[in-house]
């Protein structure tokens, strides 16, 4: 059987406001049916652009070169790039269907997903309601949604993230189109969800023969899924390899590079070990930077809306020193505690003491002492910057506060100073935020972070934005940083493996709740509780062999 | 493939704009850049509001010289000026009811629409994003306060509201400066709310970003982050919500000229109550009286509309028009991969 989609020698560029530029350039792929073709490539390397063509979705500004050739389920050829508006409608969700990387967002809040489903049919063909309806609940059970034929009617709203991008596959697959584009499918969800979708995703695609397009940037997630996978760098296809041969034998530097930047779980632990074998006498006595007691925090209830509980009873210490990694999925009240070891929170019960400061009830007053001995590095390094301030601005930002230096040009000694330790040149100072890559804006955040030499640096999923390779290297430079300055540090993030990296010791909360906390050989070599060895075993591995394995040891655990 | 192939290329080593010195400073002032940027129907737009803008502020600037008589001038050395003359040699516009030359009056009420426009939006300004900063930011039973209070003006005609306010501030007469006063304010007070809903939503909207959490982390003082975080990233809307409330003054001002709530004629021109004075001559043919005031009314509050309506097109990235090449073209931009970590 012939290809379901050729991509020929595609080049894509767009209108901006600083000329032309090329997203895509000489790209050819093909893709077999009931294949599952992984496209991998970090932001700006034009594999979402790729994907669009596909289905024709390109914006008014892009300028398309070469062939994009679909052959649909009745051997119908359709030319996305040259053909007409009415066929290339025809072909959507006929030949090609697309799963997007939101489901919240691709979900229109206002109609039941029914609707949203039927819709979809009813847009090719005359099919009576009934008809469209049966089919709709078809679908949905087919991609696992318990009790079909009442959730129908229910509004996305009332589905859980998961379920919804369940929902978003169905919708993709009600056609029965014989390609699906699925650009980044699992990265809103959490590890345990996403390996849900991945399980649906290979399911389909033995059931119904339906090839699959996976845009990510993810290797476990490629390892885990993939047949076939094309990396994409800079606009074109650098390597092209069945899945297997790919990972065990990589052939161009950037995929090797890329392989080798993605963190594994077991490699710091080794690092942990000789840090605390390091540790001077009696340091375990010492009095703990961080101690929280039964902390309880409560977002309080609107509109009579009962009062939320983010975080329930959460014991910890951080000594002097030392990284604490705080690891959950979203809403286990990660960021909460981070926020509210910064007094961005109000603490509501228990104790929270930062520094000798008791934070519960306490006002701006009360805090002053505490704040020039607290950094903070958030998560998106997009906003975390004042737009309109040059980086040395930003970074002075603390030491003019604090009344170390009367303005911003008086502290660019250490401005400088800072930057360089960060790695990056002094002359970046002046640019502004905008003007930097995301790596390159998280390194400033953590020169801000570190400008006064604080004795506790709290970070908020510092590298979660940032591409795995950029991820890699700021992660080093964090490293490096904790080992010459000593500071003690709370690090959230939601991936195990970013975790084990840098902490030593981990703290795992689900639902608010503290489950385990141990260092990173217990909790990670020999997890004690359910959820964390769920976690875990939900993290895929850049490798598909070893991560084949984990799938079963998973299957067990849920079956068990 | 080697290494050296799949570096990055494209905007690599390009010195952000701002420093390099690429283009001169009078391609990055504020309108010259917009024109430049523009495309099509949109510089089109662009270019007819602007000259028009222009047209109205170089009259006013120059009102001195460009009109032959002064605005309550009956009689020159020639005598009197007659009423309701036809537009002839000595007087191109002709002559209105009152015997005034209507050039002249024309010309001088281009002044007073500007002085008006410019003391209306200045304060309201003023007024309005100070209102908004401090109700944005703090909240709490403040904010609550104000928002009502704005939302019960907005509830108001804003007609009616000047009129009310023309009463109050002068007295229903006037001298010219008492006048123009008379007219901004009553302008002023229907446009404060619009700056502070604004400026309010977007100081909401800025509270809640990273860099001033991150400064609260800092623990920086409420002033330093309303001034130097938060005020300077809300009020980048603001020059479009001038130019269109400019247009806005306008007809408000001719409004109340209109219902005689306006300028004395002996005070200063002013368009609307000249239209006013000429409602009598339509029916009688006389066609000149109403027609030249009307004229610059529309062209003046239509100029303005133009060049706040591109500009608000312009300055949004999805309204904006782009130059499509014809051909695939362009470099690679450089991705978020950086020099130096694929090695």
């Amino acid at each position: 059987m012939s290809a379901v989609a050729t991509i020929t020698d595609l080049a894509v560029s767009f209108a901006t406001d600083a000329g032309p530029v090329r997203a895509v350039d000489g790209v050819s792929l093909d893709v077999s049916p009931g294949e599952v073709l992984a496209v991998v490539g970090e932001s700006g390397s034009g594999k979402t652009v790729t994907a669009k063509t596909l289905l024709g979705l390109l914006p008014e500004t892009a300028t398309t070169r070469g062939a994009v050739v679909l052959t649909g389920r009745d051997g119908r050829e359709t030319d996305v790039v040259h053909v007409s508006g009415a066929k290339l409608r025809e072909a959507r969700g006929r030949d090609v269907a697309m799963v997007f990387q939101e489901p919240s967002s691709v979900l229109n809040p206002v109609y039941t997903v029914g609707w949203q489903i039927v819709e979809g049919i009813r847009a090719h063909g005359e099919v009576s309601h009934k008809v469209a309806r049966q089919r709709a609940v078809e679908v949905l059970r087919q991609v696992g949604i318990p009790d079909p034929e009442h959730r129908i009617d229910h509004y996305p709203h009332q589905f859980s993230g998961g379920q919804k991008q369940r929902i978003v596959i169905a919708m993709a697959l009600v056609l029965g189109p014989s390609l699906i584009v699925a650009d980044e499918p699992t990265t809103a969800l959490d590890v345990t969800v996403q390996a849900e979708i991945l399980d649906l995703l290979r399911t389909l695609r033995d059931e119904t023969g339906t090839a699959i397009v996976l845009i990510t940037h993810n290797m476990g997630v490629v390892a885990d899924l993939a047949d076939r996978v094309a990396v994409m760098y800079q606009g074109k296809v650098v390597e092209q390899a069945p899945v297997g041969e790919l990972f065990a034998d990589p052939q161009d530097d950037y995929t090797r590079a890329l392989l080798k930047a993605v963190p594994r779980i077991g490699e710091g632990t080794a690092r942990a070990v000789e840090r605390a074998s390091s540790r001077p006498d009696g340091w375990a006595d010492s009095e703990p930077v961080v101690r929280a007691d039964d902390l309880r925090i409560v977002y309080p209830g609107r509109f009579r809306q009962p009062a939320f509980t983010a975080v329930d009873g959460v014991s910890l210490t951080i000594r002097p020193g030392e990284v604490l990694g705080l690891v959950g999925e979203s809403g286990s009240g990660k960021t909460t505690i981070a926020r509210a070891i910064a007094g961005l929170t109000p603490v509501s019960g228990g104790s929270l003491k930062v520094l000798g400061t008791e934070m519960r009830g306490a006002k701006g007053r009360d805090l002053k002492a505490m704040r020039p001995r607290l950094g903070f590095v958030f998560q998106d390094p997009a906003t975390s910057f004042n737009p309109l301030l040059t980086i040395a601005q930003c970074v002075a930002e603390p030491l003019v506060v604090h009344g170390r230096a009367k303005s911003a040009e008086a502290a660019r000694r250490r401005v400088d100073e800072l930057l360089e330790a960060v790695q990056l040149p002094r002359s970046y100072g002046d640019r502004f935020p905008h003007e930097l890559s995301g790596g390159q804006r998280q390194r400033a955040s953590l020169a801000r972070g570190l400008a006064l030499d604080p004795e506790l640096l709290v970070a908020d999923e510092p590298t979660s934005a940032l591409d795995v390779s950029v991820q890699a290297r700021v992660l080093e430079l964090f490293a490096e940083l904790q080992k010459e300055l000593g500071f003690a540090c709370l690090f959230v993030s939601h991936d195990l493996a970013v975790v084990d990296l840098l902490a030593d010791r981990i703290a795992v909360l689900y639902r608010g709740e503290l489950v385990e906390e141990g260092t990173g050989a217990e909790v990670l070599g020999a997890p004690r509780e359910d959820y964390t060895r769920r976690l875990l075993a939900s993290l895929p591995v850049p490798d598909p062999v070893a991560q084949a394995e984990r799938r079963e040891a998973l299957r067990a655990l849920q079956v068990g | 493939m080697s290494a050296a192939e799949i570096t990055p290329v494209g905007t690599q080593g390009a010195a952000p704009e701002h420093l390099g010195g690429r283009g001169s400073w009078f391609k990055k002032l504020p309108v010259v850049h917009q024109v430049r940027q523009s495309v099509g129907l949109q510089r089109g737009m662009l270019i007819a509001g602007i000259v028009l803008v222009a047209v109205f502020v170089l009259v006013a600037v120059f009102a001195p010289l460009i009109a032959p008589y002064g605005w309550s001038q009956l009689r020159s050395l020639d005598g009197a000026f007659g009423a309701q003359q036809a537009p002839s040699a000595e007087h191109w516009f002709g002559t209105t009811v009152g015997g005034y030359d209507v050039l002249s009056r024309v010309v001088w009420g281009a002044r007073t629409a500007l002085l008006v426009v410019i003391v209306a939006v200045v304060s309201s300004i003023v007024v309005g994003v100070l209102l908004g900063l401090v109700s944005g930011y703090f909240g709490g039973w403040l904010d609550r306060l104000l928002v009502v209070v704005a939302d019960a003006i907005y509830a108001f005609p804003s007609l009616l509201l000047a009129i009310l306010l023309a009463i109050v501030i002068s007295g229903g007469q006037s001298n010219m400066w008492g006048g123009i006063f008379a007219a901004a304010l009553s302008i002023t007070v229907v446009f404060i709310p619009q700056y502070f809903r604004v400026v309010r939503s977007e100081v909401v909207r800025i509270k809640g970003e990273a860099f001033v959490d991150s400064a609260r982390v800092l623990g920086t003082g409420h002033w330093r982050i309303m001034t130097r975080h938060v005020l300077r990233n809300s009020t980048r809307t603001l020059p479009l919500i001038v130019t269109l409330n400019a247009s806005e003054a306008i007809l408000t001002l001719a409004g109340l000229g209109f219902l005689g709530f306006g300028i004395e004629p002996t005070a200063a021109a002013e368009w609307g109550y000249d239209l006013q004075r000429a409602i009598a001559d339509v029916t009688s043919g006389i066609w000149w009286t109403s027609m030249f005031p009307g004229l610059a009314i529309v062209f003046t509050a239509m100029g303005v509309t133009l060049m706040g309506e591109s500009l608000n097109d312009l300055a949004d990235p999805r309204l904006r028009m782009r130059a499509r090449s014809s051909k695939v073209s362009g470099d690679v931009a450089a991705t978020s991969v950086e020099k130096g970590d694929v090695a």
